[in-house]
């Protein structure tokens, strides 16, 4: 298997709303990545590209329109849609690309412009449900998470209050991140319990809004890392991913056992048994607050049931044993959905090479791992990086 | 080699230029709008055609997969644990288990509404564990409903049940009778 | 590491398929290739890849709605959105990466499920310049026949010989749904649509699934006998905006052609093959990617076809399946259709529009409008 390794990463700013088309946020975030490895579009052999609902941006096949925002004009490009769980799977679509030798320099650009739909991105997720079973009862999405929330909270027996403390933490982090869309240095657990009742258990705070954004990742092969005289290369050390049943009111949602398969790939080829001890840092997937603890079980960090406890004892605070989201995470940052790569395997990146600013983990680190999330609470795409 | 600079604010390492909900609504942001004609009419296959035609008769129904011994619910022509095709219709009762609920204040475009839905996930009794269906769940208050409480379904008449999961209008607690 | 076919799944190809839901119609293909390779998915397979978009199918995340029909639930799983060559380009990395021995990859179309297919490819179009044109999105390949025909010197009488070889030899294929005995001149009479785009140039619609399984060299003869090797494999992508492309040339075609003969050790296509299925959505892109994948000469095509060269028992047998003229469009799965074809060529198993001899073949496929998007696939038995 070859090695393969980020060299150099970009991101716009997540808003709810920017003026910039598909084309120009991938523009940006590719033209940004491209000046942090000092390479041109020349240089890239092939280009991935991760975009979430095309009902979003309002184009269908919307890979091949915003193709030449990312390089992709008259070069080999793919698109991967895995739902949520893209902002972690294009890179390891990209990554194949390297480790198979097809390419040798690799270029992935993940975009989501959640606003061009009107009235609202919301309007979309009707139609991620069964046809049959699920949509003539007019679903909200949120109603998935509000089961697989209360599931959890109940099966466990978890306070809301410990829930909350993710969102303070995440959106207090996010205030380190110059891209962020939600940072809030002053956010209470009181402020998360007290906002809005959406879905009984899930509140506004809860909850990360819509975004419009882009990010960019460089892969290199060894090879190109060695001839480039790459300084700060961060190495691709595992992958994984899985898909549960489609079959969802089937499943038990307390655990997300398609997670703890994907870990246990990208754990095996990294070579790790012992996740707590030998993992530095996590970026887990944290649409909402209570997704951060159950990623955390998922990616085997803890037992079952036993994020809570950890992060109201502080170890995943950035300055804690297992800093979790030090970026800020979906919470804090923003959620363009494919476009979170920036702050999951890019924050990766920037933390493993030293350049993640006033983010920087203050520990020792080595080692990383990210997840992202999707489908109907059924797909995960896990990421182990080393430096 | 140079690097190319797009024009973005001085000190702003990030792009991107945020427009607000007013400027749109209010038409300063230049916009073109456009509507799709996306229009579907799936084939319901044989498995959820005879799930529908059951549903509109009062009644659920599953599918027996020999090998692996579940009854599955909703029915499938194959079993993804064993891919093979599935064996035995199988009629199921119209009682079951909350397995997770939520109590929602919005609708499916995210706007308020007054009256909560009660929504989640039932365990049907006949099907193998677990083996459930979303729906609404009636005549109960959030104090009472919780993850383990026993419900069974509530049809409409059948002259107005269509072969749809509406046929059911919601699942109600199961109450102990009095003595 | 080479990577081969060792299971090819086609179901038959209909104008609708009202009996099954889409997810039957997957796990009927699956089911087929799986048999073919006499493997048990959820023993044997380890990866699963799908090509699909979501407004082909009506959902906002079709990829929720794979798995299970193809013994996929809880392993990995993903979609690609583009065509059947880009999907088997996935698979095949995934398997010389040294992350699996066999993936199976999967295309399907259920275009009678869609009511409103002109609309929705109008849907693909940029929505500031092109949207507002309005009109329906079949222009675009009027506009590019007439460019190709005049850069090219081919006649839409040419293109008309491609319908009746492809109509009519489609009547030899047991799954194809447009099978019809035509000749040039009923072809060269049918009324212009999107003029010079007359009525017969453009395929009809069809539903149909297709599921190839790849294995690495090292399992493949536990799962077939003959496998065929994928030799090279390449995709590509022109520009996007329809005022910035190349009308003339299928370049995404050269592109992905060249990196398939690199890979592929070929050097003269228009020698290298015996068999050859190239997209024909519309008649005129069967010639224009003859040309574009260097196995004919500008110039040479027309004549080559009225000599019957590229008919089955011609120097290159072109689209003996009947192409998607003969056997119908099935949207991003057609590429994925192309490469089932080749191989079951190669393997001796096409009945009777079997081409004699055939050791060496090509698949060229395009992901239709707007798109200026195809790959190419090189197959070869034996050594």
């Amino acid at each position: 298997m070859r090695k393969v390794a980020c060299i150099g990463a970009g991101m716009t700013l997540f808003r709810r709303r920017l003026k910039e088309t598909p084309k120009e946020l991938c523009w940006e975030a590719t033209r940004m990545a491209l000046d942090a490895a000092k390479l041109e579009m020349k240089d890239i052999d092939a280009v991935v590209t991760g975009s979430a609902p095309d009902a979003f941006d309002g184009v269908h096949m919307k890979g091949e329109y915003y193709a030449d925002g990312c390089g992709g004009f008259r070069k080999p490009i793919t698109r991967v849609f895995t739902g949520g769980g893209t902002g972690v799977f294009s890179p390891i679509a990209a990554w194949w690309h390297v480790a198979s030798g097809l390419a040798d320099i690799a270029l992935v650009v993940n975009e989501e412009k959640m606003s061009s739909c009107y009235p609202h991105a919301q309007s979309v997720f009707a139609h991620i449900w069964d046809p049959i079973l699920d949509r003539p009862l007019n679903p909200n999405l949120v109603w998935i998470f509000a089961m697989e929330m209360n599931r959890y909270m109940t099966v466990h027996k978890i306070k809301k209050e410990d829930i909350a403390r993710v969102a303070v933490k995440n959106k207090r982090n996010a205030v380190a991140h110059p891209a962020a869309q939600l940072a809030d240095a002053k956010i209470t657990v009181e402020d998360v319990l007290n906002s809005e009742v959406l879905a009984w258990p899930v509140q506004r705070l809860d909850i990360s809004p819509p975004s419009d954004g882009a990010s960019a990742l460089i892969l290199a092969s060894e090879d190109a890392v060695k001839r480039l005289k790459v300084e700060t290369p961060v190495w691709f050390s595992g992958v994984g991913w899985c898909i549960d049943s489609t079959m969802w009111t089937d499943r038990d949602l307390y655990f997300p056992r398609y997670l703890a398969q994907a870990s246990q790939m990208a754990y095996k080829q990294a070579k790790i048994d012992n996740p707590r001890k030998q993992i530095d840092f996590a970026e887990p997937y944290d649409p909402f607050d209570y997704k951060e603890l159950h990623h955390m079980e998922g990616l085997l960090l803890c037992g079952k049931g036993e994020a809570a406890k950890l992060t109201r004892e502080g170890v995943t605070e950035r300055d804690g044993d297992l800093p979790t989201c030090p970026s800020g995470g979906l919470l804090g940052v923003g959620n363009p959905i494919a476009a979170t790569m920036g702050t999951k395997v890019g924050e990766l990146y920037w933390q493993l090479s030293g350049q993640a600013g006033k983010r920087q983990i203050p520990k020792e680190i080595h080692t990383g791992v990210t997840n992202a999330w999707g489908d109907l609470m059924q797909f995960s795409s896990v990421v182990v990086m080393r430096a | 080699m140079k690097a190319h600079k797009s024009p973005r604010p001085k000190g702003v390492a990030f792009a991107g230029e945020a427009l607000s909900q007013g400027q749109i609504d209010r038409g300063t942001a230049l916009q073109t709008r456009f509507r799709p004609q996306a229009k579907y009419s799936w084939a319901a296959g044989q498995a959820m055609s005879r799930f529908l035609d059951e549903l509109k008769a009062g009644r659920l129904i599953a599918r027996k997969c020999y090998r692996c011994e579940r009854t599955l619910f909703p029915p499938r022509m194959f079993c993804e644990e064993c891919y093979r095709p599935t064996d035995e219709w199988v009629y199921i009762k119209d009682t079951g288990t909350i397995e997770t609920f939520s109590i929602s204040y919005i609708d499916k475009d995210a706007k308020r509404i007054t009256e909560p839905i009660f929504v989640g996930v039932v365990s049907v009794d006949g099907a193998s564990p677990l083996m459930g269906m979303m729906h609404y769940f009636g005549e109960t208050t959030k104090e009472e409903i919780r993850i383990g409480m026993k419900v069974k379904a509530v049809w409409k008449p059948a002259e107005e049940r269509t072969g749809s999961v509406l046929d059911i209008r919601y699942w109600k607690p199961i109450r102990e009778a009095r003595r | 590491m080479r990577v081969a076919i060792v299971g090819i799944g086609l179901t038959p190809f209909r104008p609708s398929t009202p009996e099954f839901s889409w997810k039957e119609l997957m796990y009927d293909a699956a089911t087929r290739a799986y048999a073919d390779a006499d493997l048990d998915p959820r023993r044997d397979v380890q990866s699963f890849v799908t090509c699909a978009e979501d407004y082909w199918e009506g959902f906002g995340i079709f990829d929720e709605f794979v798995p299970d029909q193809l013994g996929a639930a809880m392993r990995p799983t993903c979609t690609v959105c583009g065509d059947g060559i880009q999907g088997l380009a996935q698979g095949a990395m995934q398997i010389q990466s040294g992350l699996f021995d066999v993936v199976a990859v999967e295309s399907h179309s259920k275009a009678s499920d869609l009511l409103t297919y002109p609309h929705i490819v109008q849907h693909a179009l940029d929505p500031i310049l092109n949207k507002p044109l309005r009109g329906h999105p079949n222009y675009l390949g009027g506009l590019e026949m007439d460019a190709y025909l005049r850069a090219s010197g081919n006649t839409a009488r040419d293109c008309a010989a491609v319908v009746a070889k492809n109509r009519t030899g489609a009547l030899k294929n047991p799954i194809a749904a447009y099978g019809a005995k035509l000749t040039a001149e009923e072809a060269e009479r049918s009324p212009p649509q999107f003029d010079p785009l007359r009525t017969l140039d453009q395929a009809a619609l069809a539903d149909a699934g297709v599921v190839l399984v790849l294995a690495s060299e090292r399992k493949a003869r536990q799962f077939s006998a003959n496998p065929v090797w994928l030799r090279g494999f390449g995709w590509g992508t022109d520009s996007p905006n329809l005022e910035a492309r190349d009308w003339t040339t299928a370049k995404y075609t050269e592109i992905a052609a060249a990196a398939a003969y690199r890979m592929a050790g070929i050097t003269k296509p228009e020698k290298a093959f015996q068999v050859a299925e190239v997209e024909d959505r519309f008649s005129y892109k069967e010639l224009q990617h003859l040309e574009a994948a260097g196995l004919s000469k500008k110039g040479e095509t027309a004549k080559r076809l009225k000599k019957g060269d590229f008919a089955v028992g011609g120097g290159l047998a072109v689209n003996p399946s009947g192409g998607s003229l003969g056997c119908g469009y099935i949207l991003d799965a057609s590429g994925l259709h192309r490469v089932a074809e080749v191989a079951l060529q190669l393997r001796g198993e096409a009945g009777s529009r079997q081409v004699h001899r055939a050791r060496n073949g090509v698949a060229v496929s395009w992901r239709g409008l707007p798109t200026a998007t195809g790959g190419v696939a090189v197959l070869g038995v034996g050594k």
